[in-house]
Order: structure tokens, then C-alpha cells, then sequence
């Protein structure tokens, strides 16, 4: 055991990973007036959104994230992204599914084809329930073993989601734990529309379209808004890194001293508090507040340690899903592939409903699946035109990906990345020969890289029994853990996601704790 | 699958098996954790009679132990139980107790520290998953030694005396110290401790040695009056010395059903165990906050009852009318000729003040309904000097 904790520099609080919702956490508790350091292992700040390394020289890596899908409007505003650098390079992307039956895109409620008018009533129905839905992720949940519930403003949202009225309320609770599966099948006959559906319900989630509970992962998707805009795609100006630099800029507006190349070694804890923290290179750092968006698994079981846990937090944080099912490729190109549409959309490389669930089934056993299906975005294909024109790269997530491969590491990515570029050959003809290299992101390199359990990009798998008062875990599940002084946010806390949302409930949990 | 599955098999015989068959008379057997210990050899108050008098071998096999090894096995047992391990040096046992996060009593038992980094856990439940769980991130390992070890408690004011016709110098052993001797070609380990109250010694051996020991244990105690007992004296035994046993006194917190069965050290009166000071342990913060917040819901008494009835199982009512506990184990004292009790009262309730207790006393088939005052008394109740005395009293 190392010596007396003494440190080198102080400040009030710690924020410990410079992902969207650390900057966002930091920034709140910087514009209340506390002094807050931002650290982050990378030499970006950014998380899942900062940039990589490039591919290929000349290719600039995407990041790990490749669209937006929610910026909390509370972040957005008070951080003022938009004056920090923020720009869209589109504010609210269609969704093109590829199918040999001819392409189909998708702009919200509208869709093409014969089941243009049941898309409409679905997704307007569904949409109601998310905007019901949406104001719980403002708010730390609820919590009758604690007290300092909000109670108003659950009964105000308890309230709104009785005002669907009787029929739609009584839909909503049929439809909330449902599997996306039925719902498609029910709803609609289009395949490449089941095929939407079935693929947004579970992307990012170690669940097929027909594991239960996957229409809430659906809901939680459409539960958010880009610039007022509510279930946007959104896509930044030099992409997910753009986000990251604005919110960056905008944190280090608002006081935050941001240190990046600072991978923390361990938190240091005496009497029960927290007493600050020690980084890799032996730089201690004392502070009374310490909070933590890396993840609650590794914060917690790694940065803490079990001799600080009661036993029994220590198992079910072991015991806590992380299984990462989503894999990262990136290609660079020597020319924009050929997908047969316009490129200026996300497109989704699965031909209906079962193609999902059938990539699936072989990671259930560790296995790799014979034609994964995956969501496509050319980042070049919108700065075309402009000089200088970025060089072609394809980056897509696909699913879906063992995370602890039966076949070992290698031989899993090898044959995961084989599976991709077959199934891409088949969806742009000729795309195989403008390859000049190709990078896959297998769960277990997403763990090494970025942290995060099991590779799942949620820090801990998004599913109904993990969510709301239940994530991570009951007893962590209001930002505070049992360690005085040290508070857990980012994807792993209420309600998930790199919206900014857990970050700025838990800096306001904190302040309202006056912690 | 070959054999019978073992909850129609007969439960398995320990190593003592030959010669306690021989000697229970009744062929009384009780299950105890899987085994067959004997309940009554021929008449427990003679057994009793002999652990008060003489000196008795009980059979311990069945108790559940675990070795806890490794560099960090310290530091594990520390953060899984109450008390501190820095202040048990090699030799000596520690009676203590361990809890779940909430801070509730998952079981108690004797802690030994064979050397620095070898320790044995004694205990009446199973433990392995929490063990286990709790040795997470510690560099330890842990393992059910229960069949290894076999054990027997040879207790009475005559004990000493035996140990020394029998070969073994314990002159200097004080109470919970253990010492290590030479028996036939092994080791024999015996550990001034023992669930009577009374002076009184156990003894650990490898499985094969057990009957030898046994042999040889009552042919040099046959002139100081050893006798085997079985578990109904023992237990008459134990509630006069005012020692609590899992499921009897309290229900272990991961055994529950219902959520209010649970008690924390400090409703179980070993809040002493606790040490603040030592660093983190499962539990602590629950129990720092039911201390500070004085939250304690309910108190464990010790009762004096007049009469020679026993309470065993009655309810305790507030001024005759409000219940307001129970009682988990008592007993007419053959030793202090009282009329003993342990309870759970509501913690309003601890000092005991115009409490009563209503006992059903059967006369000849018929019950009696007794209304009877208790008097909160001091636990242990039988609690001699010589139990303590170094060297142990030649008797």
C-alpha cells in the first residue's frame, strides 16, 4: 500500500471522465460556482464522441459514436453549445433501410409505400408515449427506500401520462414492456419497416427485436429532441468530435479546468470520504467531491475497490449486465460506395424484421453471425462539394458482436469483419476494391479503449430491470453511492445515453444535496 | 446417479460414529447439518449433570468451518466481520459475528487464528457464496473444511484435569488461546473455548485420529467422570450461560422471509463487537447510521421468571396487556436453580419495567395460563470464575 495520501494540487470537485455527460455535469457545477477539474484519460476530451486515431493516414477515424440522437435541452442551452462551435452538418437525417425490394427511407412520421399511413399512426403513437416519458429523464428518479423524492414532479409526470386519455393509456401499458417483434408484426407489413423498427429497438442492446422488453428501448430512443427537434438524427459538423469540442469549449467557458492525458489510478477514501484522487503517473489531487462518469462498474470495483463496498454492492455491480452486442467498422474508401441511394442519410442494412433477430441468435452463444446487419452513416457524402473534400470513410455499427467470443478474440474479428464486408458487397457492388483499410471495433476492443464494461456502450446494459431506479442498481440509482463525497453519472446512471442528461441530473442532485 | 439422493440417504456419520453409537443408549439421533449427532446418549439431565460436575465430549463435528488463507486474508475477514483481526494474534480465537449490507446478523461464530495468514471460521450456517463473494478483490482463498476437521468439545469443570492424565500440558492455555500437540503421528489442536460457559476445551483432529482420540480421551477421564453428551445438554448448557445460536435466537438475515425477523449486532446485544475504528466492513454504514440515529428497534434481555416453569416460545406483554417481545430460550437452571430466559423486547421496551410474561404450564395434560412479572437480569447468567482461571483449577 502506497504512503499517507498527500497531494500535489485541490479544488472542489473532481468530474473523472470527459465524455458529454462529465462536460455537461462539470459545466453545471462550474456555473454554480464550484471549482471543478475535468479529467480525462485520453488525450481528447469527448469519450465515446472524441475522435480516433486515424485510419489509414489521410482518413480521419470516426468516433465511436457516429450520430446524435439526443442533446438534453437543458445542456443545450446552458451551455450554449450552439456559441461554442456547435454546427450541423444536417439537424435531422432520414433513415434509408437497403433492401433488394428496392430502398425505403424514412423521414419521422413519414414513410414511403403501401404502409405509409400505418408508419404515421404508429410512430405518432409512439411518439405521444415518449413525450410522456420524456420528462423522467430529467429528474433523478424515484426512490421509496430514500427519501428527497421530487414528488411534485412525478405526480406532474405521472399526470401526463394518465392525459393520453383512456384508450392511449391503456395502449401504453400494453405496449411498454412488449417486444419490438410483436409490435412490427402487428403494426405493419413492410418488412423493410418491421425491419426499422426491430433494428432501432436494439441497437446498442445485447437483445434481439423478440427479447422481451424491447419497445421500451424504442420509446427511450424517440424520448429526446435535438434543437427542439424531437427524435432527431442529428449529424455535427466534423462529426461526434465536433460535439465534443463544443461542449469542451463550453465547459472550460463556464470555469472548468479540463486535464487531459490524466487516467486516474485510484480514489483515495479516509474515514469514509472521499479525500481525493491519485492518477497513473503518481499525481494526487485532493478533493472533497468526487464524480465519476467512467462507468458505475469500473468506478466502483477498480477506482474504489471492494474493501470500501459493503460485500453484497460489490456482487451485484459484478453481477450487473454489461455486455457490449455492437461492433465498430470503420472503412477508408477511395471513393463514395455505390449504395444505390442517396448517400445524405443513415442507412440501415437489414431486410426485415428476422434478418435482426437472426444476427442475433449465434451471440447468444459467443458466436459470430453470418450476416450482421448495421447502420451505416458517409460522413464525406455531406462535405462533397466542399473544398477540401474529406476523404471517403464508411462508418457503421454493427450488430451483432460477441462480446466474449467462443472462437477467441482474433478469430471472432476476423470473421465478424469477413461477415461485414460480404454483407456490404451485396448492399454497394464493387465496395470490396475501393477499401484502402478497414477497422473493426469488437466489444472487447470498445471495453479496452474506452472503458466500458463488457464493450456495452451504455457502461451496463439498458434493459427495463436495468433502468429508472433500477440503474445502475437500486441503491446507486440517485447519483450518490455509499462512499461520502463520491457520485456516479454518465451512461451507467439515469436515464443512460451521452445526451448530457445524467451528467446535469447529477450535478443538480448534487447541489441540491449541498454536497 | 448411484446411491440414494441425499435428502432420502441417511444423514452421514461423522468420524466419532463408532464410538457414539456405542454409547447413546436411546438411539437418539438429531440432524445437524447433514450429520447425525446424538441428542441424548441415555438422560440428558445426567449428561447436563456431568458438563456442570465432571466433564463430557460433545461431538462437533458437523459445525460448519472454513479455512480462510492467504496473504490478504486479514484484510478480508476484517472487512466481512465486526470485530478486528489485528488485535487477534496467532493462537487466539475471537468470538464475533458478521452482517449483510443492511447491517442485519448473518451468523456468529469463533474466528481462529492458526497463523498469520491462516485462519479458521466456525460457525452453524453455510456461508461459501457470501465467503466468497466478500473475498472478492482480496487475495485470499477460502474453502469448506468441514469433512477435513473433525472436532469434539470436551467440557466440565474436570476438563483440565483430563487433558493432563491424557497427555496434554494446558496449564498455560488461557481462555480463547489454542495451542498444537503431538497425537499418534499427527497433530492434535486444542483450543481452550467451548459453548457451555464453564471451563471447558476443544479439540481438532484430523478425521482419522478421531476415534483414537475418543479412546483415549475416555479411557484418562474415566476416573474425573467423562461422560459423552449429547445436544439437549448442551443446549440446557448454553441458555444458562445466556449464549444465542443462530435459528434459535435469531434468524440469520439471508435465511429470512419476512423482513422485520432481521436483527443488527446492536439489537442482539453485540454491538461490542463492533469496532468503528478499523476500516470499512460490510455493514458498518448501516449500522453507523442505526447508532447515530438511534434506530435500534429491538434489545435482547435476559430474564429472571418466578416459578420453575419454563418460558420456552412465550409472549412478553407490556403492563399484561401490550405485547411487547417474545422469548427465544429458557430454562429451569438445574445449576443456579433459576428460572432463566432470553428475549427479544421492542427496543421501548429494553429496561424491562412492568413487563410480563404469559406461560402455559401443563399439569397433567392440562394447560395453565401464567401471568408472571419478569426481572431483566444480567446474560451470562452462569458465568464461574473458573472458566477464566489460569492454570485451570485441578478438579
Amino acid at each position: 500500500m502506497p504512503g499517507p495520501f498527500s497531494s500535489t494540487g485541490t479544488t472542489d470537485v473532481v468530474v473523472i471522465g470527459a465524455g458529454p455527460n462529465g462536460l455537461a455535469c462539470a459545466a453545471r457545477l462550474a456555473q454554480k460556482g464550484r471549482r471543478v477539474t475535468l479529467l480525462e484519460a485520453e488525450p481528447e476530451p469527448g469519450g465515446g464522441a472524441r475522435a480516433l486515431p486515424d485510419i489509414a493516414p489521410g482518413w480521419p477515424s470516426p468516433a465511436l459514436a457516429h450520430l446524435v440522437r439526443h442533446i438534453d435541452p437543458r445542456v443545450e442551452a446552458a451551455m450554449d453549445l450552439s456559441r461554442h462551435g456547435l454546427d450541423w452538418m444536417a439537424a435531422d437525417l432520414p433513415t434509408t433501410v437497403l433492401s433488394p425490394q428496392g430502398h425505403l427511407t424514412l423521414r419521422g412520421d413519414q414513410a414511403e409505400g403501401a404502409d405509409a399511413a400505418a408508419w404515421a399512426a404508429l410512430h405518432r403513437r409512439l411518439m405521444s408515449f415518449a413525450a410522456a416519458l420524456e420528462p423522467f429523464r430529467q429528474m433523478p428518479p424515484p426512490r421509496l427506500a430514500a427519501s428527497g423524492n421530487a414528488w411534485g414532479q412525478l405526480a406532474r409526470n405521472a399526470l401526463g401520462l394518465r392525459k393520453l386519455g383512456a384508450t392511449e393509456f391503456r395502449e401504453f401499458l400494453r405496449l411498454i414492456l412488449i417486444n419490438a417483434h410483436d409490435v412490427a408484426q402487428d403494426e405493419l407489413t413492410d418488412p423493410r419497416l418491421r425491419a426499422a423498427l426491430c433494428f432501432d429497438a436494439t441497437l446498442g442492446a445485447w437483445a434481439g427485436p423478440r427479447s422481451p422488453n424491447t419497445l421500451i428501448l424504442y420509446l427511450d430512443r424517440l424520448a429526446g429532441q435535438i434543437a427542439g427537434g424531437k427524435a432527431a438524427l442529428g449529424l455535427p459538423r466534423d462529426g461526434l468530435p465536433g460535439l465534443a469540442r463544443a461542449m469542451a469549449r463550453a465547459a472550460q467557458a463556464s470555469g472548468v479546468t479540463l486535464r487531459t492525458n490524466a487516467r486516474v489510478a485510484r480514489i483515495e477514501i479516509a474515514n469514509d470520504r472521499v479525500a481525493g484522487l491519485v492518477l497513473t503517473d503518481g499525481t494526487a489531487i485532493s478533493a472533497p467531491l468526487v464524480v465519476s462518469a467512467i462507468g458505475p462498474k469500473p468506478t466502483l470495483l477498480n477506482l474504489v475497490g471492494p474493501r470500501h463496498l459493503d460485500a453484497g454492492m460489490t456482487t451485484r455491480l459484478r453481477h450487473q449486465k454489461s455486455r457490449g452486442g455492437a461492433a465498430k467498422l470503420h472503412l477508408a474508401l477511395s471513393d463514395l460506395p455505390d449504395f444505390g441511394t442517396d448517400p445524405k442519410a443513415r442507412l440501415i442494412l437489414a431486410e426485415d424484421e428476422h434478418a435482426v433477430e437472426t444476427a442475433f441468435n449465434p451471440v447468444k452463444y459467443g458466436e459470430v453471425p453470418d450476416a450482421p446487419v448495421m447502420e451505416i452513416v458517409l460522413p464525406s457524402a455531406f462535405t462533397g462539394g466542399q473544398a477540401p473534400a474529406a476523404p471517403h470513410v464508411l462508418s457503421a455499427i454493427v450488430q451483432f458482436a460477441p462480446h466474449a467470443p467462443r472462437a477467441g478474440e482474433d478469430t471472432a474479428r476476423a470473421a465478424m469483419l469477413a461477415a461485414c464486408l460480404a454483407r456490404l458487397e451485396r448492399a454497394a457492388p464493387g465496395i470490396g476494391k475501393l477499401i484502402v483499410k478497414a477497422d473493426l471495433l469488437m466489444p472487447y476492443d470498445i471495453e479496452r479503449k474506452f472503458g466500458m464494461a463488457g464493450g456495452n456502450w451504455h457502461h451496463g446494459e439498458l434493459s427495463v430491470e436495468q433502468m429508472l431506479f433500477l440503474r445502475p442498481l437500486p441503491q446507486l440509482s440517485r447519483y450518490a453511492t455509499p462512499v461520502s463525497g463520491l457520485w456516479l453519472t454518465g451512461a451507467g446512471t439515469h436515464p443512460g445515453g451521452m445526451s448530457g442528461a445524467a451528467g446535469w441530473n447529477a450535478a443538480e442532485a448534487i447541489l441540491e444535496a449541498g454536497a | 446417479m448411484t446411491g440414494p439422493r441425499f435428502d432420502t440417504a441417511p444423514l452421514l456419520e461423522t468420524p466419532f460414529h463408532p464410538r457414539t453409537t456405542a454409547a447413546n443408549r436411546l438411539q437418539n439421533w438429531a440432524g445437524w447439518s447433514g450429520y447425525r449427532t446424538a441428542g441424548c446418549y441415555g438422560d440428558s439431565e445426567m449428561e447436563h449433570s456431568a458438563i456442570r460436575n465432571a466433564a463430557t465430549l460433545y461431538d462437533i463435528t458437523p459445525m460448519t468451518k472454513y479455512r480462510i488463507a492467504g496473504p490478504e486474508a486479514e484484510a478480508c475477514l476484517n472487512r466481512l466481520t465486526l470485530r478486528n483481526l489485528a488485535k487477534l494474534p496467532v493462537g487466539s480465537v475471537q468470538y464475533t459475528a458478521w452482517t449483510d449490507d443492511a447491517g442485519k446478523v448473518m451468523d456468529d461464530g469463533t474466528l481462529f487464528r492458526i497463523g498469520p495468514d491462516r485462519f479458521r471460521l466456525c460457525c452453524q450456517e453455510r456461508h461459501l457464496p457470501w465467503l466468497l463473494d466478500s473475498a472478492q478483490g482480496f487475495d485470499v482463498e477460502i474453502a469448506d473444511e468441514t469433512e477435513a476437521v473433525a472436532a469434539v468439545a470436551l467440557q466440565g469443570p474436570t476438563s483440565a484435569s483430563v487433558l493432563t492424565a491424557a497427555g496434554f500440558d494446558v496449564s498455560a492455555l488461557k481462555p480463547f488461546r489454542m495451542q498444537d500437540y503431538p497425537f499418534r503421528d499427527g497433530r492434535l489442536l486444542i483450543s481452550r473455548t467451548g459453548f457451555t460457559g464453564d471451563l471447558g476445551y476443544e479439540l481438532w483432529v484430523a478425521p482419522t485420529d478421531a476415534v483414537a482420540l475418543w479412546d483415549h480421551l475416555m479411557a484418562q477421564g474415566a476416573p474425573f467422570g467423562l461422560v459423552p453428551a449429547g445436544t439437549e445438554a448442551v443446549m440446557l448448557a448454553r441458555t444458562e450461560a445466556g449464549f444465542l445460536t443462530a435459528n434459535l435466537d435469531f434468524i440469520p438475515a439471508q435465511q429470512a422471509l419476512r423482513e422485520d425477523r432481521v436483527r443488527s449486532p446492536l439489537e442482539l446485544g453485540l454491538g461490542w463487537m463492533i469496532d468503528w475504528d478499523k476500516g470499512h466492513f460490510t455493514g458498518r454504514r448501516a449500522l453507523l447510521a442505526e447508532r447515530d440515529g438511534q434506530l435500534s428497534r429491538w434489545a435482547i434481555v435476559g430474564l429472571d421468571i418466578p416459578g420453575n416453569v419454563s418460558a420456552e416460545g412465550s409472549v412478553l406483554y407490556y403492563g399484561k396487556k401490550r405485547e411487547a417481545g417474545f422469548i427465544t430460550a429458557a430454562c429451569w437452571s438445574p445449576t443456579l436453580k433459576r428460572n432463566l430466559a432470553i428475549a427479544h423486547v421492542a427496543a421501548r421496551y429494553a429496561a424491562c419495567d412492568d413487563l410480563w410474561v404469559e406461560i402455559y404450564a401443563q399439569r397433567e395434560l392440562q394447560y395453565h395460563k401464567l401471568m408472571l412479572p419478569v426481572r431483566k437480569t444480567e446474560r451470562p447468567f452462569f458465568a464461574p470464575d473458573r472458566r477464566r482461571a489460569t492454570p485451570p483449577g485441578r478438579f
